[in-house]
């Protein structure tokens, strides 16, 4: 008998502080496996967000650097300019990318720089709590929309992976879900295309996750996984933007 | 006949793997792990098909697969 499937070679064996039926295991792991698959392991360079995924860098085996609050592609920036050669990501939350960073984003994204970023859209705050994110779908609670998100009161979902696809320097935009096996196998397949496309020289790509919180949307894991198919999906639908 | 493996102290109980299972093998268990959790086993009995689902979609990358 022989291996199959285990453990990623860049993603280290212990225990996560997330949540039970949290996607942002099953994020970190794709983005181990594209990572070892490509073999640029020595060469990688990740920036991690503000929010849940904030201790990512205790999770994978290369190099990570923290970054202020939604300023993850602003050091990205610095890093791939100063080192070109290196493969640098940024691995962001909807409040962090956004939300306090929409500004960094758009800006890094009109700039067309050769980044990759894997962006975790689960439509809340997970780390503080369960607010209002600017992804929160209409009507959805939370704790700060206890009788779900208004139109007049808290704007619309944002959806900025549409609005980067206006921007000429992006070359390339995809959403993918974790809520089933099969959309896991696309997510990773979406994840190697951006990192892939670095390699390539060929500018900005992003990769929107649409991921469970089963805590703050106070679901079982799996009715999590089910809210994404029938209700999250259908404000934020999958495929490629650009 | 592949086999499943599960790290049970790093199962968190999500359960996800059970709900996925086309063969319907993993379990959840009666006996907690070191964290306090209904961690999740296989049927000694079940036969597994290795489709893997329970392994890709597991969050907390608990489940090895040999073939």
């Amino acid at each position: 008998m022989h291996k199959v499937f285990s453990v990623p070679d860049p993603l280290r064996k212990t225990p996560t502080h997330y949540c039970p039926g949290c996607g942002h295991g099953i994020a970190h792991r794709l983005v181990a496996e594209v990572i070892q698959d490509l073999g640029i392991r020595g060469k990688t360079i990740a920036v991690a967000p503000v929010g849940c995924a904030v201790v990512a860098y205790d999770y994978w085996k290369f190099d990570c650097s923290e970054a202020p609050h939604g300023r993850a592609l602003a050091v990205a920036t610095a890093i791939k300019r100063m080192q070109p050669e290196k493969i640098v990501f940024t691995y962001q939350g909807d409040g962090d990318l956004a939300a306090i960073g929409t500004n960094e984003t758009i800006h890094a994204a009109n700039r067309g720089e050769n980044l990759s970023v894997v962006f975790i859209n689960n439509a809340i705050y997970g780390m503080t709590g369960g607010q209002l994110a600017p992804t929160t779908l209409l009507g959805q609670k939370t704790s700060t929309s206890a009788a779900g998100r208004d139109k007049k009161l808290h704007g619309y979902p944002l959806k900025i992976s549409e609005m980067l696809a206006l921007l000429p320097g992006v070359c390339y935009l995809e959403r993918v879900s974790l809520h089933n096996p099969g959309e896991v196998l696309k997510a990773k397949s979406a994840i190697r295309r951006a990192f892939q496309n670095q390699l390539e020289g060929l500018g900005f790509s992003l990769v929107e996750v649409l991921s469970p919180c089963p805590t703050y949307w106070g679901l079982s894991p799996r009715e999590a996984l089910d809210w994404i198919r029938d209700v999250m999906q259908k404000e934020f639908p999958l495929g490629r933007i650009k | 006949m592949a086999k499943v493996v599960i790290d049970r102290d790093k199962c968190k109980g999500c359960f996800l793997c059970v709900s996925f299972c086309p063969k319907g093998i993993i379990k959840k268990s009666a006996r907690l792990n070191k964290k306090g959790l209904n961690f999740v086993e296989v049927d000694p009995k079940g036969s597994c098909a290795g489709c893997l689902q329970c392994a890709v979609i597991c969050p907390d990358c608990c489940i090895e697969i040999y073939k």
